[in-house]
């Protein structure tokens, strides 16, 4: 039962990032613009917040607030991803740049800055930020003691503010998208933007906002991704950008769906990283270093369901096109 | 005379190649200021390292033109699958399944280095083929299938050298079994020959991979430019419902320029790790050098000439941050490429502002009536023909 919670819980962890960086994109895609630069964002939003939170952990106001001093971090995370994925928008909305171009640069742009400011401010070949141990958050904070029970480990084994944030943000999200003028408005700017203009929609302004929400959900899924990989800032996210983007389109650009597709590949990842000590997987052992067969397994199986699931696939029907009011 | 050099200088390459070394410009004074900010009294040093140091030896060069081989194959990927409208993302594992090739074909198999580079392209060219499939016959975003595909390659590449006990390199002698077995010692053949160019340019770095490199960007040109089959696959790019209704096989020609841009990584793979200097390391992080195509082939804007220049360009800037360090960080160097390539992103505003630079002034209509003539004329040529 302790390994069924474990799993469980890591799945639960390694979801959050996924959720909120797809549903970041899925923000962009809908308001019309391709956002491959969410690996880049999510760097940003975790170089800037895992600052804040070292920098709070010395001065000493860190321990003291351990959840005030998280949220602050995760405002930092948002809000640095916002303004770095406005880069994006600026050239694919002002100028109609080639928007997978623009967002190549960005990717390239962020783990490099990341490394040099890490070390201006660590000294030289200090290139790991760690993370303070007080952002779990622990039985202590509810007055609970600590007993070895299913929902204990499953709660408790891995528990960050950004976890139940996201379950907020999803339902904000699924209710902005569908439920307000403001989402409506911005569906229209990805499926026909002329059309959208021509009732007096303002298609630069929504693809600002489509942007500007994914690097806010992209900064703070940067954040929850170095919280769950728990070895601190490298300058990097390992492809969870990537990966998110590939959630989005598995969801098929809905926010529930993109709930179903990252705990779906999260399960499959975290039953791959886990494979030894689950009892009832083959463990090959003829084969030398059969981990890799399990590290494999997301990604086919991911490729799998995609392949199944194809004929339902609608992305929207003007992501990628800048919009040239001009045009006929 | 004069008019020739009107019509040069209001054709479309020289505003693109003007638009690429004006974000060049721009890149390295990004890079400038940076150095300023972050270790102003050493800022002047480190930037004359960048701009001087390819040159600076006859090794330094070397190392310049050893880099830039695999990034001109990785960066002609990338450029040839945007020709026909796809983003291959996916070059990096099309690089690692080319290099798993080559390498098995001349340590296990103990072949000439030429068949491992034929093993190189098949290899990168299935690997390429997957996400053209996937495109062509279930409508799955190509972006994704590469992504996955990176992974899924690095993974079974890793899996399989880790079961061939002769692959290693403590079958041969050396201590450590992280990587694979050094040419020298498992099968001398199987590097690439140096052709008395190490002892030229006194670098061990040195052999004739650049030139292999250079001949098949001509020959991505050739197939581009000057075939019925580059023209289908540009057609493709452009607009993909014309060319369909103009009968051009669009499922076939996604497979085709996917299958010929794996091949074209899948080959860089082959260069880099036939070279006898480069050992494949087993790690789980993916090899940069596909990603690297991706820069590479925009600054070039997918042409297959301007590739090698711009890789050439890449590789000298690299060896430049490298001779920056300690007092800098040679990422630096990324955050100068980054800029160029988001500045690049541009092109077609700059190409616009250049093109206006040339005109001549107040010419609107006749300008347009040139046009005309021009293309009047053009289309009788093609009759005649």
């Amino acid at each position: 039962m302790k390994i069924i919670a474990d799993i469980l819980s890591a799945t639960i962890v390694f979801a959050v990032p996924l959720l909120l960086v797809a549903l970041g994109g899925m923000f962009s895609e809908r308001s019309g613009v391709i956002n491959i630069a969410l690996e880049g964002i999510m760097v940003v939003g975790a170089l800037f917040s895992c600052l804040v939170l070292r920098a709070m952990d010395v001065s000493g106001f860190g321990p003291a607030h351990p959840q005030t001093a998280m949220l602050l971090a995760i405002l930092v995370a948002a809000l640095t991803g916002a303004v770095f994925s406005l880069l994006l928008a600026f050239a694919s909305v002002h100028l109609k740049a080639d928007q997978t171009i623009g967002g190549t640069a960005l990717n390239m742009l962020a783990p490099a800055l990341a490394i040099t400011v890490t070390w201006a401010i660590q000294g030289q070949g200090q290139t790991t930020i760690l993370i303070p141990t007080w952002v779990r958050i622990t039985q202590a904070n509810f007055g609970m003691e600590v007993q070895d029970t299913f929902l204990q480990n499953l709660v408790f084994k891995s528990f960050y503010l950004t976890t139940p944030l996201a379950i907020l943000l999803l339902v904000v999200a699924a209710i902005l998208l569908y439920k307000t003028r403001f989402g409506l408005r911005l569906r229209s700017c990805g499926e026909h933007p002329q059309a959208a203009d021509s009732v007096g929609i303002n298609v630069y302004r929504m693809r600002y906002a489509g942007v500007f929400i994914s690097g806010f959900l992209g900064g703070i899924g940067g954040l929850a991704y170095t919280v769950a990989a728990g070895s601190g800032f490298q300058s990097a996210v390992a492809g969870y950008g990537f990966l998110a983007l590939a959630v989005m389109i598995f969801g098929n650009w809905k926010p529930l769906n993109i709930l179903g597709a990252s705990l779906f590949f999260a399960l499959f990842k975290i039953i791959g990283s886990y494979s030894a000590s689950i009892p009832f997987l083959p463990n090959f052992q003829n084969v030398k270093s059969s981990e890799y067969i399990y590290l494999m397994l997301p990604y086919i199986v991911t490729m799998t369901v995609l392949v199944l699931t194809s004929r339902k696939s609608r992305a929207p029907k003007a992501e990628g096109i800048p919009y040239d009011k001009g045009q006929r | 005379m004069k008019t020739k050099l009107q019509h040069f200088l209001r054709s479309a390459g020289f505003a693109s190649c003007l638009a690429s070394i004006a974000s060049i410009l721009v890149g390295l004074l990004v890079g400038l200021i940076l150095l300023f900010a972050f270790n102003a009294p050493f800022a002047m040093h480190g930037f004359r390292q960048i701009l001087t140091a390819g040159l600076a030896s006859l090794d330094k060069l070397a190392k310049v033109l050893y880099q830039s081989a695999p990034l001109i194959m990785t960066g002609l990927s990338v450029g040839f699958a945007f020709k026909t409208g796809l983003f291959n993302i996916g070059a990096s594992g099309q690089y690692t399944v080319g290099a798993f090739c080559a390498l098995v074909t001349v340590i296990q198999f103990q072949l000439p280095w030429y068949l491992g580079l034929l093993a190189a392209m098949v290899g990168g060219a299935i690997w390429g083929a997957i996400p053209g499939l996937f495109k062509a016959r279930f409508n799955v975003n190509e972006v994704i299938t590469s992504i996955m595909f990176n992974w899924i390659g690095l993974f079974a590449v890793n899996l399989s050298l880790n079961n061939m006990p002769m692959m290693l390199a403590n079958y041969w002698g050396a201590i450590n079994k992280d990587r694979t077995a050094a040419l020298a010692q498992a099968n001398p053949g199987g590097m690439i020959p140096k052709a008395g160019l190490d002892e030229l340019m006194h670098s061990n770095y040195m052999n004739i991979s650049i030139f292999i490199a250079v001949a098949i960007a001509i020959l991505c040109w050739v197939i581009l430019s000057k075939t019925t089959f580059g023209y289908e696959l540009k057609a493709c790019g452009y607009n993909r419902n014309a060319s369909i209704y103009a009968g051009i096989n669009a499922r076939r020609n996604i497979v085709l320029s996917m299958v010929i841009a794996g091949a074209l990584s899948g080959i860089g793979g082959g260069i880099y790790y036939l070279s006898g200097t480069a050992q494949y390391t087993l790690v789980k992080t993916l090899l940069p050098m596909g990603f690297n195509g991706i820069p590479t082939a925009l600054l070039a804007s997918s042409h297959p000439l301007g590739t090698i220049f711009s890789a050439l360009f890449i590789s000298y800037i690299q060896v430049g941050g490298d001779a920056m360090q300690p007092e800098f960080v040679k990422e630096i160097i990324d955050i100068i490429i980054a800029a160029i390539i988001y500045l690049a992103a541009f092109a077609l505003l700059m190409r616009s502002l250049i093109g206006k630079l040339f005109r001549p002034k107040g010419g609107g209509m006749a300008d347009k009536q040139e046009q005309a003539t021009q293309a009047k004329s053009i289309e009788q040529e093609a009759q005649n023909a």
